[in-house]
């Protein structure tokens, strides 16, 4: 055993903590997993005889960033995803905490779905939230058993990839919910008007003769659950929001005082439905759909004034079998732990519409508030979850690195800024960037 | 090298005149053919072409297989009733084991849009699009314009109106960008719940309104109603469709002088267009059936490569 009063020391880079307010050069401190403190001065680390010392000049030191919004496909696909391989693509992609979403064969709907999904999570690459599903089945007709849920560690509720279609269930959902003081995560998208569309009702939908699905389906939805949301007092958190309108109600319902939280996707802040084409490219089907540039905007203004909280991927991985397909076949959903944080650096700090202070903010104090997460800040105590970032380093999206299991990014080839150079998870690195 | 830009037709979004005007224009000499005593040619001799029709097809099934034939392909028809796609096998390995069996194109008839651009991503044929889903059938829209510009000698000036189910119809949106192209002026008729989104934005003239609609133009393209259409709550009955969107003779009399009445088939006697129309003097119907065959030829020929001979030979 060494002597040394640190475990690891990362020295020389900027600390951003907007947990705790500040941006400064300085040497982060880390001791049996947890962050040890903070210093200015070299001179006053004291001993590091046999501490690992990361030297992390002209990098970022940041928060672990934490996704909200994971597909890990086990159990049921573990041939798209598992809970080891998605938390490795965490790692890569810089985040050291997903929250799971509950859609997976069978849904995690009742405790020993949720405790398996936790024993996988074990020794994975990072932390793993699970989201239970609302209903059984997800089929928006019986309340799951929450409160077993919530008792093993379920951090939120969720029926996503479906709308609880039901007003009557869907309020008792948030009343119920109020008793663990959980969030209740929305997939916001009006059933019915929906019905078979495959991408985004506009122009291009009608340039492609794909059935569209409209934009007020999200606002529609948006409306109903913010209403609900405001009778029974519940926590409501509403996933990759992508329409104007939508994160105007939210907007209006934050003002108002009502308790919601949003979240945005890389996706709808950097593409829209015009890059579908003539290409019909399957990763481009996501759901919700690419919106107009209008809607894609709209996104970027609520990131800015903080009607959007949070950013988070809605890794969906799917297999390449299934996407190699016609564009109406494929089922919809792209990968995006390892693409978000270039995606952001790219198209929101270099754009000069996110200062990094707001966007790791997104990513990592939020998401802990919301979803009431440990980490999320560097403050002395916290598990050691940090990601250094190089800031400016330029790199191509390449498949061939992806720590995913799947693929299917619309992102292949993309040049980004803004790399993850290592990934530390309670004081272990679980990711180094090959040199 | 291809005579065309492209090596593939999967739509004419995005075609340019000169090649939509090479295409009439070879068509011209096919049409020739096609009044011959004797219409065959060894044009395609040595080339195997692979009709895939994921999706019932009569005329243009038959249309495609005459022109092959007729321009001496060897040609081997595939449909779904009869395949591995019952087994559940991908669209890519039906491809590419048929394509393993050496092909050099093929015609492509599918429910899903796109699915001809994604063949040319699994394939190395090149591959002409004989209707995707509700986003294109360039054919149909090649034949229905070198209707007319048989009939009228020009394109450009006139005033052509497409009626019926805007938002489903393939013909209706290869005919908006060929007829713009060539300089025809293009308005779009039909209830406005069959009108897709930001339908303006195409640049023709929208009406709600066959009457208005048919005020001055020239030619009326009238497109099938798709019954299961009204089930799915587009539109209340047949019967009022028939009053407000049917072309009967009555409805002409807004037509300029020297009027054309077009249909892609099949049609739905009755319903979209009176028997009448149909069959009146000025229906080019049964023109535009062996018009398409000779536009197919001249596709098939244009996009064949160098090798193929000339509609001379």
């Amino acid at each position: 055993m060494s002597n040394a009063p640190f475990d690891m020391i990362i020295s020389g880079g900027r600390v951003i903590d907007p947990a705790l307010g500040f941006g400064k050069d300085a040497h982060v401190l880390i001791k049996d997993g947890r962050i040890a403190g903070i210093e200015n001065d070299i001179q006053k680390l004291g001993d590091s005889t046999g501490a690992t010392v990361i030297d992390a000049s002209g990098m970022l030191v940041v928060p672990g960033l934490i996704d909200v919004h994971v597909h890990l496909r086990e159990p049921g696909r573990e041939d798209e995803e598992t809970v080891e391989s998605g938390c490795r693509a965490a790692a890569a992609g810089g985040f050291t905490a997903v929250c799971c979403m509950p859609n997976t064969t069978p849904r995690i709907d009742n405790q020993e779905t949720v405790l398996f999904v936790q024993d996988r999570a074990k020794n994975a690459d990072a932390r793993v939230y699970v989201v239970g599903a609302i209903t059984k089945g997800s089929e928006g007709k019986e309340l799951s058993e929450i409160g077993d849920l919530v008792k093993v560690g379920a951090v939120a509720i969720t029926d996503d990839g479906r709308w609880v279609e039901n007003s009557e269930i869907m309020r008792r959902a948030m009343e119920y919910s109020k008793m663990f003081n959980i969030p209740v995560m929305d997939h916001a998208e009006e059933s019915t008007l929906c019905a078979g569309g495959i991408m985004n009702e506009s122009f291009e939908s009608t340039r492609l003769g794909l059935r569209g699905r409209p934009a007020v389906a999200e606002e529609i939805a948006v409306m109903r659950d913010i209403a609900l949301c405001r009778t029974t007092g519940a926590r409501l958190h509403i996933q990759h929001l992508s329409t104007r309108r939508a994160v105007d109600v939210v907007r209006a319902a934050k003002a108002e005082g009502i308790r919601v939280t949003t979240e945005a996707c890389p996706h709808h802040f950097v593409l829209t439905d015009e890059a579908i084409a003539k290409e019909f490219n399957t990763c481009l089907r996501v759901n919700p759909p690419l919106r107009t540039a209008n809607d894609r905007e709209a996104i970027i203004e609520g990131l800015i004034d903080g009607t959007i909280d949070c950013i988070a991927s809605d890794h969906a991985p799917h297999a390449e079998e299934e996407k190699d397909c016609e564009f109406d076949l494929a089922p919809a959903g792209m990968i995006g732990l390892e693409t978000t944080l270039g995606l952001v650096k790219t198209y929101l700090i270099d754009k000069g519409y996110l200062t990094w202070a707001d966007a790791i903010a997104k990513m990592t104090i939020n998401p802990a508030r919301v979803f009431g997460l440990p980490g999320g800040t560097l403050k002395t105590g916290s598990p050691a979850d940090i990601t250094i970032i190089d800031p400016d380093a330029p790199w191509t999206v390449d498949k061939k690195r992806f720590r995913s299991m799947s693929h299917n990014s619309p992102f292949i080839g993309w040049k980004l800024q803004g790399q993850v150079f290592r990934t530390i998870l309670g004081g272990r690195v679980v990711f180094a960037r090959e040199e | 090298m291809s005579k065309l830009a492209s090596r593939h037709l999967l739509g004419l979004e995005g075609v340019s005149a000169d090649d939509i005007s090479l295409i009439l224009d070879t068509t011209h000499t096919f049409r020739e053919v096609l009044d011959r005593p004797i219409k065959k040619l060894p044009t395609l001799r040595g080339l195997t072409v692979l009709n895939l029709f994921y999706e019932p097809s009569t005329r243009t099934r038959i249309s495609f297989e005459l022109a092959e034939k007729r321009l001496s392909a060897d040609t081997v028809s595939f449909t779904t009733a009869t395949s591995s796609v019952k087994k559940g096998e991908s669209l890519r390995d039906t491809v590419q084991n048929i394509e393993a069996m050496k092909i050099d194109m093929i015609v492509v008839r599918h429910s899903s849009a796109g699915t001809p651009y994604y063949l040319t991503q699994c394939s190395d044929a090149n591959v002409i699009n004989a209707g995707d889903g509700s986003h294109e059938h360039p054919t149909q829209a090649l034949l229905d314009m070198y209707t007319i510009r048989k009939k009228y000698g020009k394109l450009a000036g006139l005033r052509v109106v497409l009626v019926g189910d805007v938002k489903h119809s393939r013909v209706i949106r290869s005919n908006i960008w060929g007829l713009k192209a060539l300089g025809a002026s293009v308005a779009l008729c039909g209830p406005s719940t069959l009108l897709p989104a930001e339908v303006e934005r195409y640049g023709c003239d929208i009406y709600t309104s066959l009457d208005e609609a048919l005020d001055g133009a020239d030619v009326v393209n009238i497109m099938r109603l798709q019954l299961e259409r009204q089930q799915a709550g587009l539109f209340p009955s047949q019967r009022e469709y028939t009053n407000l969107f049917g072309i009967t003779r009555e409805r002409l009399k807004r037509l300029n002088k020297n009027y054309t009445i077009m249909h892609p088939g099949p049609m739905n006697r009755g319903v979209e267009i009176s028997s009448e129309v149909a069959d009146g003097d000025s229906s080019v119907i049964l023109d535009q059936v062996t018009n398409g065959q000779a536009v197919r030829m001249a596709v098939l020929y244009l996009l064949s490569g160098p090798e193929a001979e000339g509609p001379q030979a």
